[in-house]
């Protein structure tokens, strides 16, 4: 066990060291890492609105605009959205800032953040700005501690990604609503959009050898993967919740990467998304990328084996998957690998400083303004992981300027020096703390502490 | 591999002079060529796979009303016909005039080498400038600031401008760029910051990236762009914030001691489901590219003359709508090439047609340019990058895509 341990368990898999955290797990910070895995899984103190039930009253403001015949009008329909949405977002982003900043299972929570963040969706699509938060809540969270397999299903099968992808509408082109329609002269179909990223993104990945036609097979396979209401096009079933439409559904077999599945509705997808999830190539796919956010921007090769093997040997088993990445050697050499992303320093501040998170929306400005609103990474891939993509000068000047503003609030609150021993341990350089103790004045000393290398790290 | 290709010059008479004397052509080229290192060069991104049947929909092809349905454009007010074959999307009035102008070029069927359908992979390959993704950490665009003829006068700290807090893979790499997004925090003091460099000497990322930040710091604050940023920030729709980056990079690059190349991006353009025809999601993401490229053209002033703007996307969009009115992932793209000193007024490459056989893998279209053809021609003519030095270093295993002649 060396000094650095504690402060690698806390700032490199955990969202930063609170006050006293470091000391507490000085003398077993690996078993401190290991025993955050035990017992259910965190969940948010708040108690928010199911997302079926935002949806619902999204999609009853729809049906009464277009009863008042404003539905033709595109613009009104998304502003009444977004008016509708923006509430919901707020609180829920605020929910898990909070729960980011308080967690003494901090792990956890940056691995509720890394499924979030692997399973994205985009906020800056108006339709799911309501729903992003409840799809991490309800699909991400309860499975952060079980398998992906599950996980996996929760997040396919909830409308904020149903919505995301435009899969609620794909029609299999026998369908009987393709029959229907076609009859009365219209063509619809198939929109390939979630089978793509599913296997791209979600499992596989890119180079998880699979083709055009896979895409097609899986897209087919998820046709009537839809959700409720109780007008228009989306009439049947619970309003806001997963809805399987078997009259969209493509009828007959599919061969999805070789293997047939025989016509059974909703069960043919279902039993594709757990065999993809318990494929070698989804194993390998999910070990680089947990490697990659957690030790290095280029994944030591020895430290991906292990954590693919532990996956696939316990069946895709969340955490003797992470208790595999805790036992490489790697995770625990060379520190400071990773540059933190913009939400990474936002977290490991506030919880380095002990802030209070407010309750507005504009206590949320800060993540848009160092570049990482919540919920937008602009792409179903997620914000990327690697030190290139964040530290660029202009990001770096953001952050700089930033951290001059929170010096100046709070450095003459607290004592730097203190502080920086606390939320670094041995990560806190010579050089730093000569800097630290020769500043002009508090403020001076606080910005330092929170602009060194050390603390941009993790 | 012998690619034929066949410059296809529509309008203005160009179609027979050109086939018959290139050798003309070529002379009014450089003539009409900027000093060395002079020339400005704009690459503006599009992420998300813009839809080129959409923004220049090839209404002459006898199968695309078929394949579009009811996103077809054939028959929607204010389309403005090229040529016989292709016509403009009524929400690009400024590329409309471009084109009048002979100032744009349009570069139908074009694609990177990357043929599968991953928008993050073709973006890497699109800025790689490789033929495969991942292939190289650098971007082609900051390779090509190695072979830049710098103006002797002129000391160029930074030839190389990203707009935008990120810096895109395309500007990526071992010559130093500037990045530049605007900032409502305030500035760093002065003590402090001599302190932080100090802090930073023996970090060789973090120094070096804190020498850039002030360089275009000092850039941007000289051209008062912090407090035209803040006032033009009153408009927060997607066409406020493509004009307002398009004014920053032209604060840049109309300095004469400025940055000579820089590159901005937009995102929208993944139009699965219901993109709209003349209205729409789509149609307003092509007005605020468009009004972008205006802002771009009048802040640059005099400079727009010397000035190339190439926009490209990772790939294009299927040639049938799907099943939600909208079009899944493609493979033959469309770009616009513009600016003071295009030779426009005209398409580019061969046009594959949209019948069921001509279409790549039964459902695309084709490409017949490599969009790194193109790259070439404004990098060696127009940015004066030598041929050697570009097939070596910025693409270095693009044989299979000669150089582009005329662009410019």
């Amino acid at each position: 066990m060396s000094a650095a341990d504690a402060a690698v368990a806390a700032n490199r898999f955990g969202l930063g060291a609170r006050p006293g955290e470091l000391a507490a797990i000085s003398q077993h910070a690996r078993d401190a890492l290991l025993a955050q895995l035990v017992g259910p899984a965190p969940t948010l103190s708040e108690s928010l609105p199911a997302g079926s039930t935002l949806l619902a009253q999204a999609l009853a403001g729809r049906a009464e605009a277009r009863a008042r015949a404003e539905g033709v009008d595109a613009v009104r329909v998304v502003k009444n959205l977004r008016a509708t949405y923006l509430p919901a977002y707020t609180t829920e982003v605020l929910a898990r800032f909070r729960a980011a900043v308080t967690s003494e299972r901090s792990f956890v929570e940056r691995l509720v953040q890394f499924w979030s963040n692997h399973f994205a969706v985009s906020v800056d699509k108006v339709a799911v700005l309501g729903l992003a938060g409840a799809m991490e809540r309800e699909a991400i969270r309860p499975h952060v501690l079980g398998t992906f397999a599950d996980m996996l299903l929760a997040v396919e099968q909830h409308p904020a990604m149903l919505l995301y992808l435009d899969n609620q509408q794909s029609i299999g082109p026998n369908s009987a609503a393709a029959r229907l329609a076609g009859r009365r002269g219209k063509e619809i179909g198939l929109n390939e959009n979630l089978g793509r990223e599913i296997l791209e993104l979600h499992t596989l990945g890119v180079d998880g050898e699979y083709s055009q036609a896979d895409v097609r097979a899986l897209a087919t396979l998820l046709t009537g993967w839809s959700i409720g209401g109780d007008a228009g096009r989306l009439r049947g079933g619970e309003p806001g919740e997963f809805f399987f439409r078997t009259g969209l559904h493509e009828p007959g077999g599919v061969t999805l990467l070789g293997r047939r599945y025989a016509a059974g509705g909703v069960e043919q997808g279902v039993q594709a998304l757990h065999d993809l999830a318990l494929n070698p190539r989804t194993a390998r796919h999910l070990a680089t990328k947990l490697v990659r956010h957690f030790v290095a921007d280029d994944p030591p090769a020895a430290a991906v084996e292990r954590v693919a093997t532990a996956y696939l040997h316990t069946g895709g088993d969340l955490p003797s998957t992470y208790r595999a990445l805790i036992a490489a050697p790697e995770s625990w050499q060379s520190p400071l690998t990773k540059f933190k992303t913009p939400a990474d320093y936002i977290h490991s501040t506030w919880r380095a400083l002990s802030l209070p998170v407010g309750t507005g929306l504009r206590d949320l400005r800060v993540f848009e303004e160092l570049g990482q609103r919540s919920f937008q990474p602009g792409s179903p891939a997620g914000w990327p992981d690697r030190s290139a993509d964040w530290d660029g000068s202009a990001a770096l000047m953001k952050r700089l300027e930033w951290a001059q503003g929170v010096g100046q609030r709070l450095g003459t609150q607290v004592d730097a020096q203190q502080l920086g021993a606390a939320a670094l341990g041995a990560y806190l350089t010579a050089g730093t703390q000569r800097a630290i103790a020769r500043a002009a004045d508090g403020a001076q000393a606080l910005t330092l502490l929170l602009c060194s290398p050390e603390f941009m790290r993790r | 591999m012998d690619m034929k290709r066949r410059e296809l010059l529509r309008g203005a008479g160009y179609a027979a002079l050109s086939v018959a004397v290139p050798g003309i052509l070529a002379s009014r080229v450089s003539f009409a060529a900027p000093a060395a290192g002079d020339a400005r060069f704009v690459f503006v991104l599009l992420r998300g796979a813009l839809d080129g049947l959409a923004a220049v929909p090839p209404v002459g092809d006898q199968d695309y009303r078929q394949l579009r349905g009811e996103l077809a454009l054939n028959d929607t007010a204010g389309l403005v016909p090229l040529d016989d074959l292709f016509a403009l999307h009524p929400s690009l009035p400024f590329l409309a005039q471009q084109w009048r102008a002979q100032q744009l070029a349009v570069i139908h069927a074009t694609a990177t080498p990357y043929r599968a359908r991953s928008h993050f992979d073709a973006q890497d390959v699109l800025e790689n400038g490789l033929a495969l993704p991942h292939a190289s950490r650098s971007g082609w665009l900051n390779r090509a600031l190695g072979g830049m003829p710098h103006a002797a006068a002129i000391p160029l700290r930074h030839a190389g401008v990203a707009l935008g807090a990120g810096i895109p893979l395309v500007m990526r790499g071992e010559n130093d760029v500037a990045s530049w997004a605007p900032s409502r925090l305030p500035q760093l003091e002065d003590d402090t910051l001599q302190r932080l460099s100090d802090l930073y000497a023996s970090d060789v990322v973090l120094s070096r990236r804190l020498a850039d930040a002030l360089a275009a710091g000092e850039i941007a604050s000289e051209a008062g762009m912090d407090a035209g940023m803040n006032a033009a920030a009153g408009g927060r729709g997607a066409e406020a914030q493509v004009s307002q980056t398009a004014k920053t990079a032209a604060g840049f690059l109309a300095r004469e001691d400025g940055p000579r190349i820089a590159v901005f991006e937009t995102t929208g353009w993944d139009t699965h489901a219901n993109q709209g025809t003349d209205k729409g999601a789509l149609a307003l993401r092509l007005a605020a590219l468009d009004a972008g490229l205006r802002t771009l053209c009048t802040e640059l002033g005099p400079v727009w003359d010397r000035t190339v703007v190439l926009v490209a996307t990772e790939f294009g969009r299927t040639a049938a709508i799907n099943g939600t009115r909208g079009t899944d992932h493609g493979t033959g793209a469309a770009a616009f090439l513009l600016g003071g000193a295009v030779r426009g007024g005209r398409s580019v490459g061969d046009w594959p047609g949209l019948s069921q056989g001509a279409l790549y893998e039964g459902r695309d279209l084709r490409p017949t340019t490599d969009l790194r053809s193109v790259m070439k021609g404004v990098l060696r003519d127009h940015v004066g990058v030598a041929p050697r030095f570009i097939d070596s270093v910025v693409f270095p295993d693009s044989s299979a895509a000669p150089c582009l002649s005329g662009l410019v």
